[in-house]
Order: C-alpha cells, then sequence, then structure tokens
C-alpha cells in the first residue's frame, strides 16, 4: 500500500497521442517528496540541456503535492514545471485551488505531458480513463467560457479545470494557466500553448490513503481550528484594508516612481467601500478555513484575487483601485500574469514617451494611461504588431526594440521581470534571495525570517517568544535579538537566513502546503501553523515513512540542489545572480560579491555558483556530479561540500562583526 | 403508525451559505469517518456532505444526503437569490437516478448522512466539527415528531438495487449468491 501518494504518474504524448499510467519507484517520495522536488527530477533525466522550451521534447509537467489529499489543511498547491521560453530556466510555478488534490483523487500524482498536438485539444482525466479531446472549438475562449463549456460538455460540474486563455495559445511569455481564482504564472504558461493543449480537466472518486489515520486525523483537526482562528496565517490583506505598505513603498510605472506619502484615510476609506460594494465573498482553497480569495462581482463581471495582485495594474498605470477592478476580470481571463504584465505595458509607455517607440509602432495610441494599458494589453495577448515583440517580455523586447530601449529594461533578473521595489539600503539576506534564486519572484524565496528588525525592544522579545518554536536553530533567535538596522547583518546570518527561507518554500513546493500557512508567513509573526519543527511529524504520519528534521532538511538540500543543477547545466552561472542595479540607492559591490562568495561556499557551490561534487554526492545526487564532470562543468575537485545540517553552531557570537561596519 | 407522533431527540444541522468559502473540508472528513478502519482514507465522492459549487456564478452550497428516491423530480425550478441564479438540485438532498451525487463511485449503492452515529457517540458531526468557519452548525432539541421508521444502510442499499434491477431479479441473485456460501 503506498499511503499519501497514489504511486502514479500520468505520461501524456500529445504528438503521438500516447496516454500511460506508471508505477513510480516509492522511494522518490523519501529522497524528494513530491511536487516540484519529483518534478525536477523528472525533468533531469528526460529533458536533455539543449532541448528549447518550444520543442516537444520539452515536458510540462503538473504535479500534486505529497500531502495533497491527505486530510492536512491548506495542501492545495499545484506545481507546474517546465523550461521556460523567456528565461531558458526551470519554471516554477504554483497555483492553488483545487487541482492537484482531485488529480490525486483521479489516482495520479503528476501529469508529464510530452510532445506536441497536432491541433488544439484539451486532457480529460476521469479516474483511469484519459482521453485527449478536441478542442478547436474553444479556440480563442476565455478561460472562464473555457471551464464552463467543458464542464458541460463532459457533463462533469464536479470537473477541476486548467486552462490557457488566448495568452497562452498565443505563446505570450507571461501567459498563465488559470484554474478558478487561482493561476501559476511565470513560465508554463506559453508552453502549454506551444503544446497546443488548451485546457486540462480532472474528476477523481479514488481513495487517497494515509498511514497513520487516527493520529494524523487528530492533529489535522486541531490544525484546521488554528488555521482558522489565527491572525499569524493566511493572506492578512484579504482582510487589512491599509495597504500603505505596497502603495507607499513599491515603485508605480514601469517600477521607476515611489510615492512615499500615497496613502490616505480618505483614499482608504473609498478604496474600501469599492471593494466591499462589490465583493460576493471570501473565499479559501481545498480544506483550508482561510478565506484569501476576493471574489469581486464589477459591472457584471466576476473575478477573485489575492494579495498584492489588486494593485499591480492601477499602479504600472498610475490609477486607482478601480482601474484594477476594470481591467483584472479580462486581463485574467485572456490568462496573463498580473505581476510581469502590467510591467511591460508601463515599460512600453515609457518607450512612448520617450519617443523610442511612436505612432508607428502604436497606432492610434490614446492619451490616458488606462486606456493604453488596455491597448496595449490586447496587442500583447494578441500579439498582434508591436504586441508580438511585447510578448516576448520586458528584457527580449528592449533587445528586439534597440533604440537604446535597454536602458528601460532596468527590472529584470535572470531575464524576468521582478517585483518593482526600489529602496536605499542593502537589505544583504534580500540580495542573496534576489541574486541567487531560480524561482525569479523574491514572494517564492522569502518568508520565514522578518525583513526588518524590531526596534522597540519589549515587542521584539515578545516576537521571539511567540516565534521560538518555528525556528530550526537558537541562532536564528539570537541573529534577530542582535538585529538592529535593516543593512547591519553579518553575512553569516545572512547566509543562514537566506538558507531557511528557502527551505521552507522547498518543502511547501513537494507537500504542496500553501505558503501563506508557511513558508510565506513566519516573517510577519510566530504564529505561522507549518514549521521545521512540525512537519516531519505530519509527513511521517501521512506518508509512513519516518521523518525528522535533519532528514527533512537533507531533502530540502537535495531538491534545492537539483533544482541548480537543472539551471547550471544550462548555462546559468555567477554571471546571471544580480539584482537590479537601482533595487537599492546605496550599493557596495565589494561586500556584495564577497556575500555572494560566502554564500556560495555556505552552500558547498563552487565560485562560480556550481553545486561541487562533494556537496553532490553526500546528498544522493551522484548522477548529477557524473553529469557535470562528463560535461566539463566540474573538474571533481572543487573542495569541500556545504556547511552540513541547519543546527550547526558556527561562530554566531560575532554577528554584527566587521561587514556590517562598513 | 399514520398520524402518531412522538417526543425525540432532534438532531439538526443548520448551514449558513454566507459563512462558505467553499472549502470542501467537510467532504474530506465525512468520507475519512466513514472510510474502514476509520479515518484511513479520504475519498470526497463518497462523502455523504457534498458542496454543490460554481465558482463563476459564486456558488457553494454544501448539502447532506438525505433519503433514497426512486423517481427524479424534474428539477426544473430555479431560484434567483441576490441576483444569482441556482437550480433546485443546488438545495436538494435526494439521492435520485438522475444525480451522480451521493451514490457511492463503486457500488452505486446510494450514500445516506447518518449523522455520524458512532460508539461512543461523536460531541458533533464531523463535518460540523471541520467546518472552522461556522458555515455548518449543529444543535440538539426536544420535539414533537410523526413517527418515522427509518431505513438502515442494507434495506436503502436492497431499495435502490430493487428499483434498479426489479424485486425478482434480486430475489434471484439473493437467492443464487446463498446457495453458492
Ligand atoms: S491560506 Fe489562503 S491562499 Fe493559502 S490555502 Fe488557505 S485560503 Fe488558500
Ligand atoms: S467545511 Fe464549511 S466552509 Fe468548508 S465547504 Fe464545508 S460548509 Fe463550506
Ligand atoms: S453528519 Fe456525518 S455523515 Fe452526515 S454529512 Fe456530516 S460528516 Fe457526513
Amino acid at each position: 500500500m503506498r499511503y499519501a501518494e497514489t504511486g502514479y504518474t500520468l505520461e501524456v504524448d500529445l504528438s503521438r497521442g500516447n496516454i500511460e499510467r506508471v508505477e513510480t519507484d516509492p522511494k522518490l517520495v523519501e529522497l524528494h517528496l513530491g511536487g516540484q522536488g519529483i518534478a525536477a527530477k523528472i525533468l533531469w533525466d528526460r529533458v536533455p540541456a539543449d532541448v528549447e522550451p518550444f520543442s516537444p521534447e520539452n515536458l510540462l509537467i503538473f504535479s500534486a503535492g505529497l500531502l495533497h489529499g491527505t486530510p492536512v489543511p491548506g495542501a492545495n498547491r499545484t506545481a507546474v514545471n517546465t523550461f521556460s521560453p523567456q528565461t531558458n530556466l526551470l519554471a516554477h510555478s504554483l497555483m492553488g485551488g483545487f487541482f492537484g488534490p482531485e488529480l490525486k483523487y483521479a489516482g495520479y500524482d503528476r501529469i508529464v505531458i510530452s510532445g506536441k498536438a497536432p491541433d488544439l485539444v484539451y486532457l480529460w482525466i476521469y479516474n483511469d480513463k484519459v482521453e485527449i479531446r478536441d478542442a478547436t472549438h474553444l479556440r480563442g475562449k476565455g478561460v472562464h467560457e473555457t471551464t464552463r463549456l467543458i464542464r458541460e460538455e463532459l457533463r462533469e460540474p464536479d470537473a477541476q479545470v486548467a486552462a490557457i486563455g488566448l495568452a497562452g495559445e498565443n505563446r505570450v511569455y507571461t501567459a498563465s494557466i488559470e484554474h478558478g481564482f487561482a493561476s501559476a504564472a511565470r513560465g508554463p504558461g506559453p508552453v502549454m500553448g506551444d503544446k497546443r493543449l488548451k485546457a486540462i480537466a480532472v474528476r477523481g472518486t479514488k481513495e487517497i490513503h494515509v498511514a497513520k489515520p487516527a493520529e494524523l486525523f487528530e492533529v489535522c483537526i486541531q490544525l484546521r481550528d488554528k488555521i482558522g482562528e489565527s491572525k499569524d496565517v493566511g493572506d492578512w490583506m484579504a482582510v487589512d484594508e491599509d495597504d500603505s505598505f505596497h502603495h507607499n513603498n513599491f515603485a508605480w510605472g514601469n517600477a521607476r516612481t515611489r510615492i512615499k506619502d500615497y496613502w490616505s484615510e480618505e483614499l482608504q476609506e473609498r478604496w474600501t467601500r469599492w471593494k466591499y460594494d462589490n465583493m460576493d465573498r471570501q473565499k479559501g482553497c481545498y480544506n483550508c478555513s482561510k478565506r484569501c480569495i476576493n471574489v469581486i462581482n464589477y459591472k457584471g463581471r466576476r473575478f477573485g484575487y489575492k494579495c498584492y495582485g489588486k494593485d499591480t495594474y492601477h499602479m504600472a498605470a498610475f490609477k486607482e483601485l478601480d482601474f484594477t477592478y476594470e481591467i483584472l476580470p479580462f486581463a485574467m481571463d485572456y490568462g496573463v500574469d498580473s505581476y510581469s504584465t502590467p510591467q511591460i505595458i508601463a515599460f512600453a509607455i515609457e518607450l512612448y514617451n520617450a519617443g523610442i517607440l511612436t505612432d508607428n509602432e502604436l497606432p492610434d495610441f490614446p492619451s490616458d494611461s488606462g486606456e493604453r494599458t488596455f491597448y496595449l494589453l490586447e496587442k500583447i495577448v494578441h500579439r498582434e504588431g508591436i504586441g508580438d515583440t511585447l510578448a516576448n517580455g520586458v528584457y527580449w523586447a528592449a533587445l528586439q526594440i534597440g533604440k537604446g530601449a535597454e536602458a528601460y529594461d532596468h527590472n529584470t533578473t535572470k531575464k524576468f521581470e521582478q517585483l518593482p521595489i526600489k529602496l536605499g539600503k542593502l537589505n544583504p539576506p534580500y540580495f542573496l534571495m534576489i541574486a541567487t534564486a531560480e524561482k525569479m519572484a523574491i514572494t517564492q524565496i522569502e518568508g520565514s525570517f522578518p525583513q526588518d528588525p524590531i526596534a522597540d525592544l519589549e515587542a521584539r522579545e515578545a516576537f521571539i517568544e511567540k516565534w521560538r518554536v518555528v525556528v530550526p536553530d537558537e541562532k536564528f533567535l539570537h541573529w534577530f535579538r542582535e538585529w538592529e538596522k535593516r543593512n547591519e547583518i553579518s553575512n553569516e546570518a545572512s547566509c543562514a537566513i537566506t538558507d531557511w527561507n528557502e527551505a521552507m518554500h522547498f518543502l511547501d513546493d513537494s507537500t504542496g502546503l500553501c505558503g501563506f500557512l508557511s513558508s510565506f508567513r513566519g516573517q510577519f509573526g510566530g504564529g505561522v501553523v507549518y514549521h521545521i519543527n512540525n512537519l516531519p511529524n505530519i509527513i511521517s504520519l501521512a506518508a509512513g515513512i519516518e521523518f525528522d528534521k535533519d532528514k527533512l532538511w537533507k531533502v530540502f538540500q537535495r531538491n534545492r540542489n537539483l533544482v541548480r543543477a537543472l539551471n547550471v547545466r544550462r548555462g546559468m552561472r555567477r554571471v546571471d545572480e544580480k539584482p537590479p542595479e537601482d533595487h537599492w540607492a546605496v550599493r557596495d559591490h565589494e561586500f556584495e560579491q564577497k556575500l555572494l562568495d560566502d554564500y556560495y561556499e555556505f552552500k558547498g557551490w563552487t565560485k562560480d555558483g556550481i553545486p561541487t561534487k562533494e556537496t553532490l554526492d553526500q546528498l544522493d545526487l551522484g548522477y548529477v556530479s557524473e553529469d557535470f564532470i562528463r560535461r566539463g562543468i566540474l573538474t571533481g575537485d572543487e573542495g569541500a561540500p556545504h556547511k552540513g545540517s541547519v543546527t550547526d553552531k558556527g561562530e554566531f557570537e560575532t554577528a554584527g562583526g566587521a561587514e556590517s561596519e562598513r | 403508525m399514520k398520524g402518531e407522533s412522538v417526543r425525540k431527540k432532534v438532531r439538526r444541522i443548520n448551514v449558513n451559505l454566507d459563512k462558505c468559502n467553499g472549502c470542501r473540508a467537510c467532504e474530506l472528513v465525512c468520507s475519512a469517518f466513514h472510510a474502514r478502519p476509520k479515518y484511513s482514507s479520504i475519498n470526497p465522492a463518497r462523502s455523504r456532505i457534498r458542496v454543490v459549487t460554481d465558482e463563476i456564478n459564486d456558488e457553494y452550497v454544501p448539502i447532506r444526503a438525505t433519503n433514497y428516491t426512486k423517481a427524479a423530480c424534474d428539477g426544473r425550478r430555479v431560484y434567483t437569490v441576490n441576483d444569482k441564479k441556482y437550480s433546485e438540485c443546488s438545495f436538494c438532498g435526494s439521492i435520485c437516478p438522475v444525480r451522480k451525487l451521493f451514490k457511492d463511485p463503486d457500488s452505486r449503492l446510494p450514500l445516506k448522512c447518518d449523522l455520524c452515529e458512532d460508539d461512543p457517540p461523536q460531541a458533533e458531526p464531523l463535518c460540523v466539527k471541520a467546518c472552522s468557519l461556522g458555515a455548518l452548525t449543529y444543535e440538539e432539541f426536544e420535539d414533537e415528531v410523526p413517527e418515522e421508521v427509518k431505513p438502515d444502510e442494507v434495506e436503502l442499499g436492497l431499495k435502490a438495487l430493487a428499483d434498479k434491477y426489479g424485486a425478482q431479479k434480486l430475489a434471484d441473485t439473493f437467492a443464487r449468491i446463498s446457495q453458492k456460501e
């Protein structure tokens, strides 16, 4: 009997129309858990480094997490992985909702899609019955209508549907895969379009078994109540109408302008009214007692959003919330990422204002920034005229447009649009996270260690008291206690903090737990429900494989290094690891490079950011080191492995030492 | 039996649609509770409560399986509540021939809410316990109710089989199986 997982992968070859149900090696769970972890292993084994993202040989993998379908609350993030046409690197993408659990109930842990269909199709999975069906009648249809039509023609109102809109069909690089009011962004949308796969519909009526039923059930009932009651988990932005944080701190337009005292009481009052006058409900994801998704019915169009997703369009266009409410239903129905797309649009508006793009490229370009945003959105999703260039994202569009457009591409890292954050002084762990992360968005990396010190000593101690249960090691408490100024923190602490932040995300990405209950929430208060100290037990009870903290930490390191290896094999190196130049006003190149050296050393990577043979071998990734040596990426004597377990004491007493006095 | 009434403890689950966030935890725990051994497997398709969901219509209606009915109603009434249209079936817990709901996905036998009968009894039904948001609440009170004989699960199942295949076929099959054993 397999516990927590189903033990099966669904293999779909769209070129040949071949469908297979393949039993998986149980050992994989112990090594990688599931979700993105096992997907990374499959991509390593099966997609050679020279395969182009838009090639039938590229794989598109939808993974349920190991805990999906079990009673563990908040396990519902479906990971979608492939190689992205925008970055040519691994696409890391997550969507909430109901898809992953339904896939588990249908009897699969993941769907691996290869090949390319001759014309538009969709995949229908009903337990063991799997069909590739014609979708030409759905061409150009929005994601909501696609979902409705598929449910109707299958007579399955309970089918969970993940679909692309026009943007995905047209291989717009920022196209997303939409599922209910959740969406998977950052790469897989255009690949799904390239494979001519309009949608996947799944319905499952089979069992998921767990190893220690009664004990797990008891733990889960308690967790569920805690989640419901706690203010320390979920998306506080769903209930807190004070959004001064984003509006005063994030940059508007093309990640350009900070308006430090934008927020006001009068504005908050107006926006709160807009929201609640038009809100149907606040809804949750599968098996979670939070209500993070605001379901809005604005001018007869219903849509749902979460978090900063309500701000990106109006901030890019220098408008107010009602503008986002105007455009979001259209953008979501076309299926575009609402983080990167508004930045492309604001970039194009800047180019027009600078005379680099003219009325030739933008005929009848309106003068109002809101109308311009709609105009450009249409061009991009249709890949029409200049939209065909802009649809490749800011980095590629700047290169293709030329004429100095490159200077306006100031907010990308690894060819990907970053959050529009422009700050004064460096926050060293953030330098590391933005530089070295392969998930492209800071929200997918940050989260366990607070962003800022707490000035008030009493408040700081109170925070620490609550936070204590979730930290992997006492040293984090010590560092936080000693932390006075944002930019003054030892390199040693910065490395370990970045590592811990990453660890929680990598674990979430493989168990399928939501970051708002786990990896993303620790920084805002200690009451987070999933952490490194309780996860081993929960996973053990569900999966029947004994995990303790060290063993689980090692899974994180294994998955982390495997993801890095995928990208290293595709050419990613140290030169690519730089946050946008203007992310901070005050920069110190020498300090930053030393920090990066220290981090690589901490991780057991070479000076070029490549995991060493020792590091890889220690993590049972000998097949990766062999490959690296064969290719000449490593010689094999690069030296020491990573610094070992999370509880290593190290020299933390010296925190706040030499570097921070610069 | 007709016309007689008795004082009885009534156990009731109240549903507040405005509080439901559509999480379907109620389905999950109901299926776990009725698994054998208890909690050993999860399969919401076997749950005796189902959340009728249509995100685009903002419709989330938890309904519990009530009685098995031989004939389906025409189900043609449409209710509009707060500008949203609901079909009659959205509110109906009947286990009827035209819908897949509340039939065991393998045997197709009806699944009926038993209010989590257990020994020793549960403090409250499991779906209520799972619903941290208070969309489902539980109450017990005394009331005069007409006396009725409740079919148990075996009877329900046999009735469904008899309706589907005819009483004669069922009797023949039963006789054959009994002989074999
Ligand atoms: S915490 Fe919020 S976003 Fe996360 S699973 Fe629950 S409802 Fe969804
Ligand atoms: S558990 Fe409660 S909130 Fe969740 S779907 Fe069921 S009734 Fe609704
Ligand atoms: S009361 Fe018990 S049997 Fe009835 S629907 Fe709720 S959990 Fe299921």
